[in-house]
């Protein structure tokens, strides 16, 4: 449910990814984390969602 | 006998036989366009208890943790959120005296001061399906389904699920149209229209907290807004932060909100907050079969596995 909640609210749906890994699936683990990584270098830096520091004038 | 007057009959019964020791409901309110929630705990005080367009809080809210027995004034989805507390262990079944109102839907007074263009409202009489809106130097009648609100025509809902009373006919529920047709309306949107759609909709939030003060759902000890160890989301008007916290709060009540409305209904900004949640019941319903508070004997939807949940997500 919170991945179809966040994609409809405009998120990119490849920042939010699931996966069932036990402590003892070391591989499957890092070629997960390789996955992710990667589509989300794809989708590009975070447009949404950023808080910037707060400007004092 | 009208509904008002079978609450009052209800109520002055249940505390002059000692049933229960407080009875909560609603009376007039200070302004003709609204009824204030009131707890009443002397049978000569049931005269103040009132039923009209105009009680749309939900009562729910006031029951977590309390230890008293209480007599408590409940519409279709007041009930359903009195189911969710049950379970969710916030109140005991035994605890309460649930005073059941088959609703055919409450008014939305913004529609009503929209129609009247800075006019003063003084008075409203209602009749069977119209209201007659009265001021200085003007009536203005106005039919119930012309006014109703948005949650209230979109409810499938409208008899109490749970109750020890009920003080008149139920009444038949809505046969035709797609409750979710706005949430489909949303879904059929680009990500960038839709993530448009959900900035502007919040570009006003003051962060009050009056939706999640008014929400039944919303008990716990520490919200996580008011949490500082960690700091989960910042308390100034900063886009993302009220973003993270409209978000995350209807996240925390996905497969529990009835769509009472009182969050949108408190909300001093007018903002239909209600359009994070409905995505979230939308789903409960198409991937769980689940609709919150129908039963008491039913376990909340992110509180169940079943083997045959939808699991494509999952790589």
């Amino acid at each position: 449910m919170l991945k179809r909640f966040l994609e409809h609210a405009g998120i990119e749906p490849e920042r939010l990814q699931f996966s069932w890994i036990s402590s003892s699936e070391a591989g499957k683990f890092a070629e997960l984390a390789r996955e992710v990584i990667e589509a989300v270098r794809k989708v590009g830096p975070p447009k949404k969602l950023v808080k910037g520091r707060a400007e004092v004038s | 006998m009208g509904r008002a007057e079978r609450i009052r009959e209800v109520a002055k019964q249940i505390l002059e036989e000692k049933k229960v020791d407080l009875v909560i409901g609603f009376k007039k309110g200070t302004h003709p366009l609204m009824a204030e929630p009131v707890s009443i705990k002397d049978p000569k005080e049931a005269e103040l208890l009132c039923w009209d367009s105009f009680c749309t809080l939900n009562l729910a809210n006031y029951l977590p943790k309390r230890k008293e027995k209480i007599g408590i004034v409940a519409k279709g989805c007041d009930s359903r959120n009195i189911a969710v507390h049950i379970v969710e262990n916030q109140i005991k079944r035994e605890q309460l005296y649930i005073i059941g109102v088959p609703c055919e839907g409450m008014v939305d007074k913004r529609r009503i001061l929209a129609l009247l263009h800075g006019r003063e409202c003084m008075e409203v009489v209602e009749n069977d399906g119209s209201l007659i809106v009265k001021g200085e130097g003007f009536e203005q009648t106005l039919t119930r389904e012309s006014i109703l609100r948005d949650n209230c025509r979109r409810c499938m809902h409208r008899n109490p699920v749970i109750q020890d009373d009920l003080v008149a006919w139920p009444v038949m529920e809505r046969a035709e149209g797609d409750p979710f047709d706005d949430v489909k309306e949303i879904e059929e949107l680009g990500p960038e229209a839709r993530w448009k759609f959900f900035t502007d909709l919040i570009r006003d939030c003051t962060r009050c907290y009056a939706c999640r003060n008014a929400c039944p759902l919303c008990y716990c000890p520490t919200c996580f807004v008011d949490e500082s160890e960690p700091q989960w989301v910042g308390k100034s008007i900063d886009p993302t932060d009220t973003m993270t916290f409209h978000l995350l709060r209807a996240f925390h009540c996905a497969g529990r909100c009835t769509d009472c409305g009182s969050c949108q209904q408190a909300c001093p900004m007018d903002i239909n907050v209600r359009m994070f949640t409905r995505k979230l019941n939308k789903d409960a319903l198409e991937l769980y079969a689940s609709e919150a508070g129908l039963s008491i004997e039913k376990r909340p939807p992110l509180d169940t596995y079943r083997p045959d949940d939808e699991g494509k997500f999952i790589k």
